[in-house]
């Protein structure tokens, strides 16, 4: 091994020319043709079905039999769009955003509290290393497993069929992974900024607050778009926690479509596809940044 | 018992004194909502599991009689196989696929920088939206294959057994590559410089240091991802249960859907949560297995460590 290395770092210094500077040239310098074209196919299967999602919701639906479904409509139609808007999708758009911002707010409002006790008490409080090893359970386990029970649980409580009784379990669904990534990120906190805040004779409260609070933004922002994201595409607690039609969120309600008197309309379907799709679209353009170096960085430590 | 915790606390670090009091309480929201929620529905499942229950009866303590069923029942090892070919299928896929994307989105070139975005808009799709765009694609009159004329793409994908687990394995891995390969994009940009420089003073080409220093260093973004990605695909539903329900026949049904159509088509309760005990445990001990596998537990220690 050190033979080779010494051989190896000899051969360079005595080989200076043109064709050893090539062959000698470290691997992360040369550029890595494979790597990228294995990342332009991989671009492809990606981006086709939603390319195509895009260009057929746009078709009208004779045009959709015999058109190739690669080439872009050569007269773009906005009627599978109208068609959807009347079906009642505003309301279902609705139902969705409620339920939404009525998980996102508290779970990540609670969760940030946790989070700032467990890595404020430093181990030294039993009761939150029980908290804590609590929520590392909740990672581990199945929870949609215990749908049946929610579902007896929420008709004891009368909130069958309501919008509250999809957002509570929503929020105690969101909380663990909410918890650990934000207390990855308060842990980065300078401890001396703590201290300083404790000498102001600031209370926990404040210091949570006033500089936990503002200086984690990022994080904060990665965990609420998270959870906003799996709240508004879940359809499983949608599905077995509520009956009547003007109760849907969008998965449901796309389900509901395509298997409808409507659901061979495809352009039609693709264009509440998309609907669906828009906002979370919009909040990822604008949160892109924060969500994907905040979620390597809240698992990755 | 917090009181009392927290004035030990307070009392073992002086600093903390004023803090100590109040730390536990600002936890309790999130324990009260989980505990309802998620703590009390999976004691539920167990209890309710020695029970049978109809939706609208009461509920009669029945002992083992829902597990005698489940049990007895050529269906349950059907699901369970069904459920492991997904979640071995979908991991022996995914996992590759997410070190190679997240090794190459690490570099720091412009153009990985602006595919890394492009790639992230499958996670946005709900699972029904993803399983009703595929059942348009994959259609064997309309699809891509029949609009392309391309007979290889053209095939009955949801109608014939083998063909609709594979279509399966697909677009699961279609949809979540994209959050594995993130994590291994932050475990590879973690890895020290200083390993591959001294690799590079030895000669060593690309491939070498990929498997060499990479893949070793990955070892518990190996574990986190896994975990999510296992714990995850036991209890995939949403997809399967739009796109194919389960069929052609029972290839598809897996335990998670066998669950629902159980507990909620049939109103035998008692019998879901039997399989819902079943998945719990399964989710646990590979979770648990897992976690052994990395000889320590990197949750843990992100969270309790400096």
């Amino acid at each position: 091994m050190t033979a080779t290395h010494t051989s190896r770092a000899a051969q360079r210094t005595a080989a200076p020319g043109a064709h050893g500077r090539r062959r000698h040239k470290p691997a992360s310098q040369r550029p890595n043709w494979l790597a990228g074209l294995m990342g332009w196919l991989w671009l492809a299967v990606v981006i086709i079905p939603i390319y195509w999602i895009v260009i057929t919701s746009f078709k009208t639906q004779s045009n959709y039999y015999i058109t190739n479904p690669l080439v872009p409509p050569g007269d773009p139609t906005l009627d599978n769009y109208r068609l959807v808007l009347d079906l009642d999708f505003p309301l279902y758009f609705l139902n969705s955003l409620l339920v939404a911002i009525g998980t996102v707010v508290p779970s990540v409002l609670f969760a940030f509290m946790a989070a700032y006790a467990i890595v404020r008490s430093a181990g030294a409080s039993r009761f939150l290393r029980g908290v804590n090893s609590l929520f590392l359970m909740g990672l581990a386990i199945p929870l949609q497993a215990t749908v049946i029970p929610v579902y007896l649980l929420i008709i004891k409580l009368q909130l069958y069929d309501s919008l509250t009784a999809l957002i509570l379990p929503s929020v105690a669904f969101a909380i663990p992974l909410s918890v650990l990534v934000l207390a990855n990120f308060i842990r980065d906190v300078p401890k001396e900024l703590f201290e300083s805040m404790r000498m102001d004779g600031a209370t926990e409260w404040k210091t949570l607050w006033g500089l936990a609070f503002p200086l984690t933004r990022p994080a904060v922002v990665t965990v609420s778009i998270y959870n906003a994201l799996q709240v508004w595409n879940g359809f499983l607690l949608p599905l077995i926690l509520t009956q009547s039609p003007d109760k849907r969120t969008l998965p449901l309600a796309l389900a509901a479509f395509q298997g409808g008197p409507y659901g061979v309309n495809v352009p039609a379907v693709l264009a509440s596809v998309v609907l669906t799709i828009l906002p979370m679209l919009i909040l990822y353009t604008v949160g892109r940044r924060q969500l994907l170096s905040g979620l390597t960085a809240g698992f990755g430590k | 018992m917090s009181a009392i915790n927290a004035r030990r606390t307070s009392s073992a670090v002086a600093p903390k004194a004023r803090g100590g009091v109040i730390l536990p309480w600002l936890a309790t929201p999130a324990l009260v909502v989980f505990a309802a929620f998620a703590l009390i529905p999976l004691v539920g499942v167990l209890l309710l599991s020695f029970t049978s229950w109809d939706t609208l009866g009461e509920i009669k303590l029945t002992g083992l009689e829902s597990w005698r069923a489940v049990l007895s029942d050529p269906g349950l090892p059907h699901a369970l196989w069904v459920t492991f070919l997904i979640t071995a299928l979908s991991w022996a896929v995914q996992t590759p696929a997410s070190i190679l994307i997240g090794v190459f989105l690490a570099g720091r070139q412009r153009y990985r920088e602006l595919l890394a975005v492009l790639y992230f808009i499958p996670l946005l799709l709900s699972s029904a939206a993803i399983a009703i765009t595929f059942k348009a694609l994959l259609d064997p009159n309309f699809g891509l294959g029949a609009g392309l004329h391309i007979d290889l793409l053209n095939q009955d994908w949801l109608g014939t057994p083998s063909l609709a687990m594979g279509v399966v394995i697909f677009i699961v891995s279609w949809q979540f590559i994209p959050f594995h390969a993130l994590l291994y994009q932050g475990g590879v940009r973690q890895i020290p410089r200083s390993l591959y420089e001294a690799a590079e003073l030895d000669g060593a080409g690309r491939v070498r240091m990929f498997f060499n220093i990479t893949l070793p260093q990955l070892k518990y973004t190996a574990i986190t991802s896994s975990t999510l990605m296992i714990v995850g695909s036991l209890t995939f539903f949403d997809l399967i249960f739009v796109l194919t329900e389960g069929g052609p026949g029972d290839a598809t049904r897996a335990l998670a859907l066998d669950m629902y159509k159980r507990g909620i088509q049939a109103n035998l309760m008692g019998q879901a949560c039997v399989i819902g005990v079943i998945l719990v445990l399964v989710g646990l001990a590979l979770a648990l297995l897992l976690r052994r596998l990395g000889g320590r537990n990197p949750n843990a220690s992100q969270l309790e460590g400096a």
